[in-house]
């Protein structure tokens, strides 16, 4: 069966942002990016299914500018067969990139599909589920482990109180949780390889969707700052400050 | 305004996080409808319908909608929603994974996981693990929005509001329910708590999580956990606090071994006082700390134990 990953380029998970002065957004120039780290093991999953002979193909996919392209040659390092870069300069959210996603699945008509559950920048953790209901495929959200079987899939899904176990009907939709596995690093041949994989580049224009965001950012702020607090000595010290200063504990 | 607010429950009971719902539903205003759907769930609407502000309640009971799956759960709301501007959902796994879905079908944006209300197409919401906050306004015609619990505080329970069930057929052939491994525990639950301690990888095991559980008693607090810990098996995800975890709001939140990666402190730091333990001085959990001890944790748990 084909697969294929949403891969989406966002900032590196160990930088922390700026907020622009004039309030606009958080300023990105010369910010180290990366592909967001559940996409990562999103192709990690659909690596694993073709090395057990489940996936026939990977097709890595990506909505964003030309720099996103960097994220696909990963992917295609990591394992993937050829990626489709959907180019778009605008600000892409959860439903125009849903949107996008779903006329690339209609073209490619995958069995499965399959995203990070939240993006690190917008943290809005929609996509897939958008991306579900666009095509009607059902849904197997925050997923920690993931068997296919026969015209099934069966998945285990991280919730609020513990696990849940559903079983979808192929083509579906999965989107990552941290648990589903731990990727891989590229190796440096791999890295050499993937730039001879196809990579297919297209427009929302030419699938005739609109990506651009509907929401308005109004204004981007910093959160409230913490006051820095003190060192306590000892834990008497601590419980003593616990019970008259800050009177949480009685 | 109109406003459908989708009510969170579990075996057989209403969820805290609805009350917080519909204090967000209260800040944007109008009329206030819950929907409870799911199978044998009339306590939950007798419980919803005491909830202050809330006008009626709908309540949709089926074996369709038992365990609240996406796909006909999306399709219900879809049904109801050309009566509301707007539909709310706690920003809990079930609200996540059913309101995109709804707000794909209406071909709306989904606003994720308020926390504050400007207007009635204004909100706040955090971006980048709470780094930056963004004003965001929608002009589409139905507000689809997820609500972070902690960022409202709950409404009263006076209220009686008519219940009355819905009619609608909906079924549900893409996916079913197999099962589930829910965590059992007589602590209260880590979103509602109102004391939280915490152990990272510095626990070393899960075995050695249990010398929190007598200052857990003693404090009343529900216990969480970083993502390392959950990652190396001491204790299970459902325990993770943070950026993708669960978010927390308590009047105390003790990190034990945890050195305060991003990721964690966007679940933790609109906690009101922060205690830190951790044997490392330079630790960047420190400066979100209003209290700070750099000790060994199996020296300074135990004592503080005998101490409460
Ligand atoms: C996409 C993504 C999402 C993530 N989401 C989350 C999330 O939701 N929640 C989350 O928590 N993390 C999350 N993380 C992980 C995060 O980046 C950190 O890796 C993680 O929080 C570290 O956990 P920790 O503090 O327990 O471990 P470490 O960083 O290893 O820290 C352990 C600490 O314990 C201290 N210690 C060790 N032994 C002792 C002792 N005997 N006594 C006292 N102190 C001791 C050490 O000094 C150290 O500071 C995410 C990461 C990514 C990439
Ligand atoms: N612009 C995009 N291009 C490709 N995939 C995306 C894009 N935006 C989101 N995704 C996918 O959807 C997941 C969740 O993102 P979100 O729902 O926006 O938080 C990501 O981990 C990606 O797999």
């Amino acid at each position: 069966m084909k697969v294929l990953v949403a891969v989406k380029r966002v900032i590196d998970y160990n930088v922390k942002i700026r907020v622009k002065p004039d309030g606009s957004d958080v300023d990105l120039t010369n910010v180290k990016m990366a592909m967001n780290p559940f996409c990562e093991i999103a192709v990690e999953e659909a690596v694993r299914l073709k090395e057990k002979g489940v996936a026939t193909e990977v097709v890595a996919v990506t909505v964003g500018p030309k720099a996103a392209q960097e994220q696909l040659r990963t992917a295609l390092a990591l394992g993937a067969d050829r990626a489709i870069h959907v180019e778009s300069d605008e600000r892409v959210e959860s439903l125009g990139a849903a949107k996008a996603l779903a006329k690339v699945v209609e073209k490619e008509a995958p069995q499965l599909v399959i995203l990070g559950k939240q993006a690190i920048d917008s943290d809005n953790n929609q996509t897939g589920q958008m991306l579900a209901a666009l095509t009607g495929m059902a849904q197997g959200t925050f997923a920690s482990e993931v068997e296919v079987e026969g015209e099934t899939l069966k998945v285990i899904r991280e919730i609020d109180g513990g696990l849940q176990t559903v079983s979808l009907k192929l083509p579906a939709v999965v989107t990552t949780d941290l648990r589903l596995n731990e990727p891989r690093y590229a190796k440096l041949p791999d890295i050499m390889k993937a730039k001879k994989k196809p990579m297919d580049v297209m427009t929302p224009a030419d699938l005739g969707v609109e990506v651009a965001s509907r929401l308005k950012l109004v204004k981007v702020e910093p959160p409230a700052e913490r006051q820095g607090g003190v060192k306590v000595g000892s834990v008497d010290e601590l419980v003593d400050k616990l019970k008259n200063e800050a009177k949480v504990i009685s | 305004m109109s406003i459908l607010v989708l009510a969170e429950h579990h075996d057989g009971q209403l969820a805290d996080a609805t009350a917080h719902v519909v204090a967000a539903a209260q800040a944007i205003g109008g009329d206030i409808d819950v929907l409870v759907a799911g199978q044998d769930v009339a306590a939950v609407a007798e419980a919803a319908a005491k909830l202050d502000g809330v006008s009626k309640v709908r309540v949709a009971d089926s074996e369709t909608f038992a365990h609240l799956l996406a796909e006909p759960t999306a399709d219900l709301l879809v049904a109801l929603a050309d009566d509301y501007s707007h539909v709310l959902a706690a920003a809990s796994t079930t609200g996540k994974n059913v309101l995109p879905r709804l707000a794909a079908l209406k071909d709306v944006a989904q606003i994720s996981e308020i926390i504050a209300v400007e207007s009635g197409d204004t909100f706040k919401r955090p971006i980048y693990a709470g780094n930056a906050i963004a004003t965001v306004q929608s002009e589409d015609a139905l507000k689809v929005i997820t609500v972070r619990s902690t960022a409202f505080d709950a409404v009263g329970q006076g209220g009686s509001a008519a219940i009355e069930p819905v009619e609608a057929s909906i079924d549900n052939s893409l996916s079913s329910f197999v099962g589930e491994e829910l965590a059992k525990s007589d602590r209260p639950e880590l979103g509602a708590a109102r004391v939280v301690i915490s152990g990272g990888r510095g626990m070393g095991s899960g075995e050695n999580f249990k010398i929190l559980d007598n200052i857990a008693d003693k404090l009343g607090a529900a216990i969480g956990a970083s993502r390392a810990a959950v990652d190396a098996g001491f204790v299970p995800n459902d325990m993770q606090v943070g950026q993708t975890g669960k978010i927390v709001a308590p009047d105390l939140y003790i990190a034990v071994g945890i050195s305060g990666a991003i990721q964690h402190l966007a679940g933790m730091k609109d906690s009101k006082v922060i205690v830190a333990i951790n044997k490392d001085e330079e630790a960047p959990i420190f400066q979100v700390a209003d209290y700070g001890l750099v000790a060994d944790l199996f020296e300074a748990i135990p004592e503080l134990d005998s101490k409460l």
